[in-house]
């Protein structure tokens, strides 16, 4: 599967689009992360716990794209995008979103 | 004692938050401009949407994300600042480092693949709230950075 943000794959000419495909997912902080990042709230700098966090839910939300793209028959998503917001207190939703379509 | 204590313990914070804040955000921006200038050579594009699409082999996805937190000094800096308006040049700096840094990572993992270029690049920016919550203060900013490496 090749997965780009534009609008095509270079080298590559698109045969067949497949339409929008996207995948979502939405994770909660946990106890011990937020002890942490409340701390660090007073002294500034990263919260690394945070920053897995997102990357382990944006991992999840391209996969399950990538799962709706493999089951159009689609061998590549592009012009993907991502998107972000906080939907409960302590909870982020991470969003992915994306064109299937067939190259050859 | 009780209001010497409530005076005492956010001054204390407030000092702690200044200078470790303060600390961490130098040595951040040295590690920023150091691995900026190291990585010169392959260009960051915004385009590549809707233009004729570079002549390349191979083409692939890549992300940098990174959460950043607010300090105290921080927070207490621009509580003020809404009181009297106009810029609130602790956060400009902390948003700043903030897309950097994850320009950086996306960068570094598609010059370990072997990237030439990365294209139409986009950054997403979101706040998650501070431990008090639904409050409008960002407790912390996080930021992605996301485009297509060539090679």
């Amino acid at each position: 599967m090749i997965l780009t943000t534009l609008e095509g794959v270079p080298g590559k000419t698109i045969m067949e689009h497949y339409g929008l495909v996207q995948g979502s997912t939405i994770r909660a902080k946990h106890i011990g992360k937020d002890i942490m990042a409340g701390f660090k709230n007073i002294v500034g700098g990263e919260l690394k716990g945070y920053t897995e966090l997102l990357q382990d839910s944006r991992k999840e939300a391209i996969e399950r794209m990538v799962q709706q793209a493999e089951e159009l028959e689609a061998n590549a998503v592009v012009n993907i995008r991502f998107a972000t917001s906080s939907v409960a207190q302590g909870a982020a939703e991470l969003f992915a979103y994306g064109t299937a379509v067939k190259v050859e | 004692m009780d209001i010497l204590l409530q005076i005492i313990i956010p001054l204390v914070l407030l000092i702690l938050g200044y200078l470790s804040g303060s600390y961490l955000e130098k040595r951040h921006y040295q590690s920023i401009r150091e691995r900026e200038r190291k990585m010169l050579h392959v260009p960051l594009v915004t385009f590549g949407a809707k233009q004729t699409l570079p002549k390349a082999h191979e083409a692939q996805l890549f992300v940098g994300t990174v959460v950043i937190s607010i300090d105290y000094f921080k927070k207490i800096s621009a509580m003020l600042r809404n009181l009297v308006g106009g810029r609130i040049k602790v956060y400009e700096s902390l948003l700043d480092r903030g897309r950097r840094e994850a320009l950086l990572r996306m960068k570094e993992d598609a010059m370990a693949w072997g990237a030439t270029q990365v294209l139409n690049v986009r950054l997403e920016t979101a706040t998650i709230g501070g431990r008090s919550g639904g409050s409008t203060d960002p407790g912390s900013v996080e930021v992605i950075a996301y485009g297509t490496g060539i090679r």
